[in-house]
């Protein structure tokens, strides 16, 4: 049996009312919000963070063969950026690979997973835009999802894949040149004409493939970023109304390259034993997966689920937003810059910078972040085990609010954060309402991107607040 | 094995002192040549009569170039050091070892910085700093200073308005002694109630709970004891030079509360010894001290063990380290006066105790407490948890 083990979504703490965009531009925007990633947070922190929640649905030392991972809007051209996401979640596979540039490309990376061999973990992320006042900026959203695909050899199956089936078709509904922060759309009434025939082909041959009768779809999933032609289009597959499942676009908004693997999620954390879940995906042409939830979904444990996620947000102003995407060029603290972040370093501290991991000293237990070889109890030299820590919660020593620092989007909170079973580290805080911090606060880490310098991204851990 | 110190064997016999300004029109040359002249002249020597030159510098320059070229010498040994805040106090240390030591007969401290020039408020240039892997604290020292303030209050019970009363008394005080002082930066004294009501820096620190920035530069010339009269009737003896640089274990260590300094208590323990001092509230006339931020002050005061831990805030609030005190701290105006032009600053203190000493203070800022005849300095560079340490004692007696 081969099918999903785990899964995890990441949803960004920021939310943007889309009415505050009418109130700023007198136009655009809409009801609802939409999910902001953070200024520190690009398809990359995203993507580790989503990893993060799926390697802990998956059985205990659970580790993958292949990451892949899937983004319209990668972090780096060139060089790749699942190997960041491979770093940060220490993993062991051998193979780690991106999927890029079409916002297909991530169902296509999970298509091909339940089609090969291995545990293959499918991380998929997006942070979605579009020119002030446009549709695609008040409906997209951000946010990153992490499919573990397997075999029943490697963990239990909570969903099995039953078969599905795909169309494609060249048109141009939807396109974006390389550089561009926007992407351009043709009339919409085109795009529905030319994705009814696919959807209809692939439907059809995808419920075929997988032996189910549309009767038995009990969970329908339908995505898009042509909006109407997701709209209109599903009430023609057949299936009862009550089977089709919320995308949370009021709150999350549409995430793009992210919305399959999110959706799924979501749907998977809270399914039960036997139900047939499809998903019809529109992007370039249609492609159809089918799945059945088995027994093993019962107890699946779903930590940080994307229910929880939707519920923990909290504002942002349309000026921030602004800001934070590159769009209006705020004036900064009055400090240097950063320098650009050696690569040589870099390398040598792999493991402290990107899985945060410290070293203990085998005698004494001193827990030393960052990792020291001579221990600060005992003077012990080179005795100590490495010290996994992203995933340790700790609690705040003591606070301050920097107002002069340099950050892209001061002022800095830093806390000094002492960590459950032993370990200091001053270290900076985000997604909080500082008025409310205060000593004694439970904190957990998340992974981000610090700052960017000379076109290199700064990436290493801050701690939020645990909620 | 043991820290013996060099108690009486080296004299300053004069030093130079530029105002500390922004010094718009001014470079650092300018700078080491106006405080270097005013050294030779108090010590009735020029350029050649020094054997060997420390140059302390944190950002302005590098290499023993920085005062050779300046100042146009000719074959002579020049040794840059650098120590963060500490630098100009360690080059003066240097100095004095190497006449100690009998390698020369004159050595001479020039510390310097131009800090003015960078664009950036603050002590921003203080980069220079080797390539890293990015995870490095982005902190100011204002929010690690800050750090210390509610961490005080709560494990002495004090409360936050009585705190803000005592940081404001001494930034009050410093500036009240700025105010009489010609050299000063800021020669105004300034109300509590300023002071209280200045825009917010970090965490509760206001801009006047943090030092000034400034371009300057001091010079020391140091002999051995035994020839200082040769070149002045008022020499000001070495008795004490102590130095510790921390292990940065602070921040790392769930045990460190922020309302201590361990290496500044290491440094003066170890200074008190070289000097033979075992009560310095009563043997003591004054002590410079580094208020780079209003609270590491009032920590100060206890790591030179000048009042119980826990009470330092009581004695501020009584007046006891004011001008006319018990103990007066900082009667030039400390940091807070003077900025910090980093590779000065701890020879800008020397020259306040060398200053008083010598009973060169003007009137209106001369303490009374100085018949006891010795002067301190101190110094620190770094943050709380990780920082340099430096406590020097000076007298103007020998014994």
């Amino acid at each position: 049996m081969r099918g999903i083990i785990a899964s995890g979504g990441y949803v960004p703490y920021r939310r943007l009312d889309r009415s505050d965009i009418s109130k700023f531009l007198g136009s655009g925007g809409g009801r609802g919000t939409r999910t902001v990633a953070s200024y520190d947070e690009d398809t990359t922190t995203m993507g580790v963070e989503a990893g993060r929640v799926a390697l802990k649905n998956a059985p205990e030392g659970f580790q993958p063969d292949q990451l892949w991972f899937a983004t319209v809007a990668p972090a780096y051209l060139d060089k790749t950026n699942a190997t960041t996401i491979h770093a940060a979640l220490r993993l062991e596979a051998d193979l780690a690979f991106d999927f890029g540039g079409a916002s297909r490309s991530a169902v296509g990376a999970l298509k091909t997973a339940l089609g090969a061999g291995g545990a293959v973990m499918v991380i998929s992320a997006d942070s979605r835009t579009g020119q002030p006042g446009s549709s695609d900026e008040a409906t997209g959203g951000d946010g990153a999802a992490a499919l573990i695909v397997g075999d029943d050899t490697h963990g239990p199956v909570i969903a099995e894949y039953l078969g599905g089936a795909s169309a494609t078709e060249e048109f141009i509904e939807r396109w974006r040149t390389p550089g561009d922060n926007a992407s351009g759309v043709w009339e919409e009434r085109f795009g529905e004409i030319q994705y009814a025939p696919l959807v209809e082909s692939a439907w059809k041959r995808g419920l075929d493939a997988a032996g189910v009768g549309v009767e038995q779809v009990t969970r329908l999933v339908v995505t898009g970023l042509h909006a109407r032609a997701v709209r209109n289009l599903t009430p023609r597959l057949g299936v009862a109304k009550e089977a089709l499942v919320d995308d949370r676009g009021t709150v999350i908004g549409n995430t793009g390259a992210a919305q399959v693997g999110l959706v799924l999620a979501d749907v998977l954390e809270s399914a039960a034993p036997g139900e047939v879940i499809a998903v019809v995906s529109l992007a370039d042409g249609v492609d159809v997966l089918v799945f059945r939830t088995t027994d093993a979904i019962a107890s699946y444990p779903s930590a940080r689920t994307v229910a929880q996620q939707v519920e923990w947000g909290a504002p942002i102003g349309y000026g921030k937003f602004l800001a934070w995407r590159g769009t209006l060029s705020v004036e900064g603290p009055r400090r240097p810059p950063p320098s650009r972040i050696s690569a040589a370093v870099s390398a040598r501290s792999r493991e402290y910078k990107y899985a945060f991991v410290g070293s203990r000293d085998r005698t004494t237990g001193a827990l030393h972040l960052p990792p020291a070889r001579i221990s600060r109890e005992g003077d012990a030299l080179d005795d100590m085990d490495a010290a996994p820590m992203s995933e340790v919660q700790g609690t705040i020593a003591t606070f301050t609010i920097d107002r002069i620092a340099y950050s892209p989007s001061p002022p800095i909170v830093f806390a000094v954060v002492d960590f459950d079973g032993g370990g200091r580290l001053p270290v900076e805080l985000c997604d909080l309402d500082a008025d409310l911090l205060q000593i004694g606060d439970r904190v957990e880490l998340t992974f981000r991107r610090l700052f960017t310098a000379e076109g290199i991204h700064n990436y290493f851990w801050k701690a939020r607040p645990v909620r | 094995m043991g820290s013996h110190g060099i108690k009486d064997q080296v004299a300053i016999i004069g030093m130079g002192c530029t105002e500390f300004a922004e010094h718009w029109d001014k470079g650092a040359d300018d700078l080491i040549i106006w405080s270097a002249n005013e050294a030779f002249e108090a010590a009735g020597l020029d350029k050649d009569g020094v054997d060997a030159y420390w140059y302390g510098t944190a950002m302005s320059g590098s290499s023993g170039l920085g005062i050779a070229r300046p100042l146009h010498l000719t074959n002579k040994p020049v040794t840059r050091v650098e120590n963060m805040c500490a630098t100009g106090g360690e080059a003066l240390r240097g100095a004095a070892y190497a006449v100690a030591s009998g390698a020369y007969d004159v050595a001479m401290a020039i510390g310097v910085e131009k800090v003015k020039d960078g664009g950036y408020q603050g002590l921003a240039g203080a980069a220079g700093k080797p390539p890293t892997d990015g995870t490095e604290r982005t902190l100011t020292a204002a929010a690690m200073y800050a750090m210390c303030v509610p961490a005080y209050g709560k494990k002495y019970g004090v409360d936050d308005a009585t705190m803000r009363e005592v940081l404001a008394h001494i930034s009050w005080k410093n500036h009240y002694n700025g105010a009489r002082n010609s050299r000063a930066q800021f020669k105004k004294e300034v109300t509590t109630e300023t002071i209280c009501n200045s825009p917010l820096m970090a965490g509760t620190l206001r801009v006047f709970d943090c030092s000034g920035v400034a371009d300057g530069s001091t010079s020391a010339i140091v002999c051995r004891a035994e020839d200082a009269y040769k070149y002045t009737d008022k020499p000001v003896f070495v008795k004490a030079l102590s130095m510790v640089a921390g292990n940065a274990s602070g921040n790392a260590d769930p045990d460190y509360d922020y309302t201590y300094f361990e290496e500044i208590g290491a440094a003066a323990a170890d200074a008190y010894g070289q000097a033979g001092i075992t009560n310095p509230r009563a043997q003591i006339a004054m002590s410079e001290v580094h208020d780079c931020f209003t609270p590491a002050e009032l920590i100060i005061m206890e790591e030179l063990q000048l009042c119980e831990r826990g009470t330092a805030w009581k004695e501020v609030l009584a007046g006891t380290f004011d001008l006319d005190g018990d103990f007066p701290i900082n009667p030039d105006g400390g940091l807070k006066s003077f900025g910090h032009p980093v590779g000065a600053s701890g020879l800008r203190k020397i020259f306040e105790c060398y200053t008083q000493l010598r009973g060169e203070a003007p009137p209106e800022r001369t303490i009374k407490t100085i018949e006891r005849g010795l002067a301190m300095t101190q110094d620190l560079g770094g943050y709380p948890g990780e920082m340099v340490a430096m406590v020097s004692i000076w007298g103007n007696q020998l014994g």
